[in-house]
């Protein structure tokens, strides 16, 4: 890549807003300023509820960042879920296709892990755990696919379709941990614990780190990789940028890339639910998902959609909760504060975005229409 | 310079100053439009015409610079502003809600309820004293283009309008519907209103307009009454001045005027057909299309191109040649009859920005669009940046580099880079719909210059174009296309003219405003 720059015609001075390296810049400096006005909020909202303001930072800080436990327990151990369905996100929506129903297929691909973890039970690990996260990832790319066909098929927005899968398969786990997949005992509406030999082995000794971490970093990577490098993943990029030139100038097959989108995206969400499952909560219950699959929507926008920005705003995401759960914890806090707080930075990211989007526009049309 | 001589202006733009970015828009730009009159604001593209009018409409804010509207100093702050003060404006894009109705579309930006009856009375009424006939129950999307033009016109009017700002109102129409529209805009100005008309034809600017100004980079660089003025004059004003060689002026002057002569070695005729008949690169056989609402708009078409021609397709719009060019250029699958063409076919449509180009991707990736959809494996996209690099330079892109994005350029450069994109891999066949749609003079010239290029080199090239004299002064072979269906004709102004509107005859007017909607267009 950078053996073209000294091309003819790049010599020239390049576009702003195309300069990779500004964009980075520009981009991190996004989340810095958004940082400081969620954090300026966060003082205002906890003086107006009443709470001394220092000590309650201090805990949501400490929570976050405050110990080596508290970074690889707390804050990584959540930046996990919240990157895979970011990047299930981030993958949708570079396609055009909106879907928010990542927390649906993170919990089917947590709820046909479970299930196959009962047969599974005595055969080695090595062979277990990867069928089980194949098997979780193929459960959250058949969920999205059924939205993507009801779009293909009938043009059901899949904005509506997907946030509909989404109680569907709330429920169906409400159902399965009562049910079929509940303990022998019957008394707690949870799975049967995952036995020790099947759980994602833990990555350092005292802490909760897992091997879900690396899997995730490894998953960003390929997959920025593909997005930016390969035939297909600019199939995606180009239907999600003009469907219409894609198409007409393009000829690529719309329908087909779409529907690969809501696979992939589907199974990235799935492969969360199953690896949450693995080295987390090693069991199935109802509030499995804290509403990760909502939240990963922010972190995707916030990493503008790019799958190695992914990972540093689920890290960011992953440490808000975790602090948020310190605040409450140690200072008496309620961990909604902290909700507030990221509802508000989702709606200035979206903001920002259009704003963006505008003002490109306006650039633009200055330069054609004429 | 000077502002034509007169009575008061209704509306004056004294030294208008806007920026975009790096751009320099508009600079210091002047205008005087009196009441009574027709305005022809030319320039070529990206001279700022339709950035002044943005201002004037609410739609920009000028950094400098003032303007008076009957006298009093005149600040608009929107369009709703504007169109409440009697200034309306039609843009080259419309801006109509697709799925909904003439009427509704017309009661849009209102007050209070809404009230069905009364918003179709209107419709009528003021279609009726603006002599615009349009059906207020028609949905917009069902309408062909001309009726929509309409239908934004009576938008316009309905709030009482004093100045109309059309923005290259002729560029969509058929050419009788362009006279129409003109006479129209004759007779609006006549009852004591103004209208100004951004174009770049100057055919129609000398035959309407009683001022003409023209802009060049921003700057109003002629400013006189129509009657003082020459074709030539305009033509080197839009073009910089004197500093253009007057070869390529009378070159493109050519090109533009009506009654051409195509030269000799350009003139159309038979023998051109014969020769490449045994070499044919694209054919239609009793090819029919239907679209979703099960409308036939290709009907048992038959066609050949062969190896270097250029194949004209005449056409009012509406009449299936939109479908035609795709089923040709394989972008839609015929439900019957055969279609044998090369796998690789560059194609050309006329909405760029919606078809054509990814706008905020770079240029190498525009580039890299082209076959997205067979290719494999990995994007090398060091060969596309040279690729991209070599484009640009071959024909002549203005662009600051291939990272930049496709929106940055102007309309005309967008066009000389999705056409040089189409042609770079010199594909054995290449559909192009109005090339030159919304272009000056000079990116009119290059486009045509590649396809001439192209078609020497041995490419099949099928070319539609709205503009009629466009098609006859390239094409070798000429089919007609009428209500869906397809027949060759002969290349002659008059036998194209009556074969692409059924058997009417080109100077009926009012018989033409019903063939131009019982082809296709029309709906059920």
């Amino acid at each position: 890549m950078k053996g073209a720059r000294t091309q003819a015609a790049d010599a020239l001075v390049s576009s702003p807003s195309t300069d990779p390296i500004r964009r980075v810049l520009s981009a991190v400096g996004q989340v810095g300023v958004l940082l400081a006005v969620g954090l300026l909020l966060l003082t205002v909202l906890l003086a107006a509820t009443g709470h001394a303001v220092g000590p309650a930072l201090a805990a949501l800080v400490r929570g976050a960042f405050g110990s080596w436990y508290a970074i690889t327990s707390a804050t990584i151990v959540r930046m996990v879920p919240l990157g895979f369905a970011g990047l299930a996100v981030a993958i949708a929506f570079r396609a055009g296709v909106l879907n928010v129903g990542a927390e649906g297929q993170l919990l089917m691909g947590a709820a046909i892990a479970t299930a196959l973890a009962l047969p599974l039970h005595d055969t080695s690990p090595w062979l277990a755990i990867p069928i089980m996260i194949a098997g979780g990832a193929v459960a959250g790319s058949l969920w999205a696919m059924i939205a993507g066909v009801l779009r293909l098929r009938f043009g059901v927005l899949e904005v509506i379709s997907t946030i509909m899968l989404n109680f569907v398969a709330l429920n169906l786990v409400g159902w399965l941990v009562r049910g079929p997949l509940q303990e022998p005992q019957r008394i707690n509406p949870q799975s049967l614990s995952l036995p020790p030999s099947l759980q994602l082995p833990v990555l350092m000794e005292g802490t909760r780190l897992h091997a879900g971490v690396p899997l995730l970093v490894v998953t960003a990577a390929a997959l920025g990789w593909w997005l930016f490098n390969t035939a297909s993943g600019f199939r995606v990029r180009s239907v999600g940028a003009n469907s219409r030139a894609a198409h007409s100038a393009g000829e690529i097959a719309v329908g087909s890339t779409l529907l690969l989108t809501f696979a992939l995206s589907g199974l990235l969400a799935g492969m969360g639910g199953a690896v949450e499952y693995l080295g987390v909560t090693y069991a199935l219950y109802e509030n499995f998902s804290p509403g990760y699959g909502y939240t990963a929507i922010a972190v995707a926008l916030l990493a503008r959609l790019h799958p190695v920005g992914v990972l540093g705003t689920a890290l960011l995401f992953g440490a808000l909760e975790a602090g948020a759960n310190a605040m409450q914890r140690d200072a008496g806090v309620p961990n909604v504060v902290v909700t507030v707080v990221e509802a508000v930075l989702i709606l200035l990211v979206v903001a920002l975005d259009r704003w963006r989007a505008r003002s490109a526009a306006a650039t633009g049309s200055a330069g054609s229409s004429t | 310079m000077t502002a034509p001589t007169g009575e008061t202006a209704l509306l004056s733009l004294e030294r208008l100053s806007r920026r975009f970015g790096a751009v320099q828009a508009l600079d210091e730009a002047s205008l005087q439009v009196r009441s009574g009159t027709v305005h022809a604001l030319l320039g070529e593209n990206g001279a700022g015409k339709t950035t002044l009018m943005r201002v004037v409409f609410g739609l920009l804010t000028a950094d400098r610079g003032t303007m008076h509207w009957r006298g009093t100093p005149l600040r608009v702050r929107s369009p709703a502003h504007a169109l409440s003060m009697g200034i309306g404006m039609v843009h080259q894009h419309f801006t109509l809600v697709p799925a909904m109705t003439v009427a509704e579309n017309v009661a849009l930006g209102g007050h209070g309820l809404f009230d069905r009856e009364a918003a179709a009375a209107r419709v009528r009424d003021v279609g009726a004293r603006a002599g615009l006939s349009l059906d207020p129950a028609a949905r917009v999307d069902a309408l062909p283009v001309g009726a929509q033009q309409r239908c934004e016109i009576v938008k316009a009017l309905a709030r009482d309008v004093q100045l109309l700002i059309l923005d290259e109102p002729t560029a969509v129409l058929a050419p009788s519907e362009a006279r129409e529209l003109l006479a129209w805009v004759r007779q609006f100005a006549d009852a004591g209103n103004a209208v100004v008309l951004i174009t770049h034809k100057l055919r129609d600017a000398l035959a309407v307009a009683d001022d003409v100004t023209v802009l060049h980079r921003g700057r109003t660089v002629l400013s006189k009454p129509a009657s003082s003025t020459t074709e030539t004059e305009l033509a080197e004003a839009m073009l910089g001045g004197a500093g253009a060689s007057t070869s390529i002026v009378t070159q493109v002057m050519a090109a533009e005027q009506d009654e051409l002569v195509p030269e000799t070695e350009l003139t159309p005729g038979l023998e051109t057909s014969v020769q490449s008949v045994d070499e044919t690169v694209l054919s239609l056989r009793e090819v029919t299309w239907r679209d979703g609402q099960g409308l036939v708009r290709v009907h048992r078409a038959n066609m050949t191109v062969g190896r270097g021609e250029i194949v004209g397709i005449a056409a009012v719009e509406g009449a299936g040649q939109h479908e035609l060019l795709r089923l040709l250029a394989g972008r839609l699958t015929p439900e019957q009859g055969t279609v044998v063409r090369p796998a690789d076919v560059g194609f050309v449509p006329e909405d760029r920005h919606r078809d054509a180009l990814l706008l905020d991707a770079p240029l190498f990736e525009n580039l890299a669009l082209r076959g997205a959809g067979r290719r494999r494996g990995r994007m090398d996209w060091t060969a596309f940046r040279t690729a991209a690099a070599s484009l640009i330079a071959q024909f002549d892109v203005r662009a600051t580099g291939t990272t930049v994005a496709a929106r940055t350029l102007s309309g005309g450069n967008q066009q000389k880079f999705v056409l040089g994109r189409e042609l770079a891999g010199k594909p054995p066949a290449l559909v192009v719909e109005n090339p030159s749609r919304g272009l000056d003079f000079k990116a009119t010239a290059a486009v045509q210059q590649a396809l001439r290029t192209a078609r020497d080199e041995g490419t099949a090239v099928v070319l539609y174009s709205s503009d009629l004299d466009e098609v006859l002064l390239l094409a070798d072979r000429v089919y007609a296309v009428h209500a869906g269906q397809v027949m060759e004709v002969v290349p002659d102004r008059d036998a194209v003219g009556r074969a692409m509107l059924g058997t009417l005859a080109d100077d009926a007017p009012e018989a033409l405003g019903d063939a131009d909607r019982t082809p296709a267009g029309s709906s059920a």
